[in-house]
């Protein structure tokens, strides 16, 4: 009897499909020039201009040397961009083609292909974080706090990933594609704007300042801010990301569908 | 011969508007069933509803015995699915995502052999998106059996195939079955069904209306399964003056 088709079917482990998963998006999202422009060139491009050439000092980011005040501020711009509007454009397109319908009919299983896309949003993360955090150094950037800022740092990344993660995915289940592109970068140019993102919350009008404290972006920001420049831990904010975690994270499991 | 297939009085909707309407058939295991129809006859609505992509508003199905929305992470490695189109990054290297698709697998096939049999090598590099009609094809189909699953369902496995194309994939959907492969297929090519199909199901306006050998649907041979398909779907006549 023949056997070369013979079945014998059956599910890689969960931790080498989740690593296939994140390695797959990783190299796909690097070899695009409109996600590198994104998660890499624009948030290089803000540090340069608000840290190397004086133009910091004349826009309202807060008390102190701009470049200090700058780079916690791009962190968080970072961090919203690669787990953002990367990942919901990425995903929108996914469905469009017929990649996470493909998936669904795969052994890689929901928790495994969300787990792939976090992989990947991290990896490139750390990307993101070793280009700006050593642009910084090199521009005069002089964090405070030692261990309790770099923690702080991590804990604003993880947290502000996993709520932004989740809005982008909610955001790609529930529009089309092209609907997702377009609502994916013009939440990224709002929150940059008004989300408390690059301004801290105190410098907006009294009326909006109750409002845009409340929102993730000015959460991850302030957060990060507070890290690197009082060398506090930001438990606040990582309460207020939790919190916008869980509640997105369970918008994702309940519109989550697999065409 | 064990059931690898059992959908009892099916029913989806989407809407107001019932594309599967009490639809009973089996599909017995080891076998190349074939379901047929006229399109917007129910054919993908019932093959997704044994994928899991779509909820059955009544009705029960089973695939190996397993729910495909309660038991999806159990059955999914069990299936393999070639989807009408797309289902791949526009990016993506052919060989690249076969190697992944493979990776997701405990005993994928012999990736050098698949790869010669669907003639992928001349086109392992190439994006997705600049791969050939026929290419896609192929690429799809090895997606669809490179986790040695135990059932396989091809949606139009040879739409944009050139007829050498054709032939190769219908001896390969024999050997699959030879193989004890169980294959379910929906096709418009009549010539395809009749050749591979040990069961045909015809399928029109989300109700089965015929099943059978394609020997007995075609009278022994005196009939086409080409005529027999064009008289039992055919539109009624519309009243002259």
């Amino acid at each position: 009897m023949s056997t070369t088709y013979a079945p014998q079917p059956g599910s890689a482990p969960w931790t080498r499909k989740v690593l296939s998963h994140a390695r797959m998006e990783f190299r796909l999202l690097i070899r695009n020039g409109e996600q590198l422009l994104l998660a890499l060139v624009i948030p290089l491009g803000l540090l340069l201009l608000l840290g190397g050439t004086g133009l910091g000092d004349r826009l309202p980011l807060g008390d102190g040397r701009a470049v200090d005040l700058a780079v916690p501020r791009v962190l968080a711009l970072a961090v919203l961009s690669s787990s953002f509007t990367s990942l919901a454009i990425a995903t929108g397109f996914e469905r469009r083609y017929g990649v996470i319908k493909r998936l669904g009919a795969s052994p890689l299983s929901r928790t495994g292909l969300l787990a792939g896309k976090i992989g990947s949003v991290l990896a490139i993360q750390v990307i993101q974080l070793a280009v700006l955090v050593g642009t910084g150094f090199a521009l005069g950037w002089k964090p405070v706090g030692g261990a309790s800022a770099v923690i702080g740092v991590v804990l604003m990344i993880v947290c502000g990933t996993a709520a932004f993660a989740s809005l982008g995915l909610l955001m790609s289940g529930i529009l089309r594609a092209e609907a997702t592109l377009a609502a994916a970068n013009l939440l990224y140019l709002l929150l940059l704007v008004g989300g408390g993102l690059m301004t801290p919350v105190d410098e907006y009008p009294a009326g909006m300042q109750s409002v845009v404290r409340l929102l993730p972006s000015a959460a991850l920001a302030n957060g990060l801010a507070n890290s690197t420049i009082e060398g506090v831990i930001p438990w606040a904010a990582a309460l207020s990301l939790a919190l916008w975690s869980a509640l997105l994270a369970y918008l994702v499991s309940r519109t989550f569908r697999w065409d | 011969m064990p059931v690898a297939v059992e959908i009892d009085n099916l029913v989806v909707r989407y809407g107001e508007k019932t594309a599967v309407d009490g639809l009973t058939l089996t599909v017995t295991g080891g076998t190349v069933t074939s379901v047929l129809g006229p399109n917007g006859a129910g054919k993908t609505t019932t093959v997704e509803s044994c994928e899991g992509f779509r909820r059955p508003d009544s009705g029960q199905v089973r695939v190996l015995g397993l729910d495909p929305i309660a038991d999806h992470d159990e059955l999914m490695p069990r299936i393999g699915v070639m989807l009408q189109e797309g289902g791949a990054w526009s990016g993506v290297r052919a060989l690249e995502m076969l190697r992944y698709v493979a990776g997701l697998h405990a005993h994928p096939l012999e990736l050098p052999d698949l790869i010669e049999r669907l003639d992928l090598g001349t086109c392992g590099r190439t994006p997705y998106r600049r791969l050939s009609g026929g290419q896609k094809q192929r690429l799809s189909l090895a997606m669809a059996i490179v986790g040695r699953p135990e059932i396989v369902f091809l949606d139009e496995p040879t739409t944009g195939l050139d007829p050498h194309g054709r032939r190769e994939i219908w001896q390969l959907i024999r050997d699959l079955r030879d193989d004890g492969v169980t294959v379910v297929l929906t096709t418009h090519a009549m010539d395809e069904a009749e050749q591979l199909s040990d069961q045909v199901h015809v399928v029109s306006a989300g109700k089965l209306i015929a099943s059978g050998t394609p020997d007995v649907l075609t009278e022994h041979g005196a009939k086409s399964l080409e005529d027999v398909y064009l008289a039992l779907t055919a539109k009624p006549a519309k009243e002259t003056r």
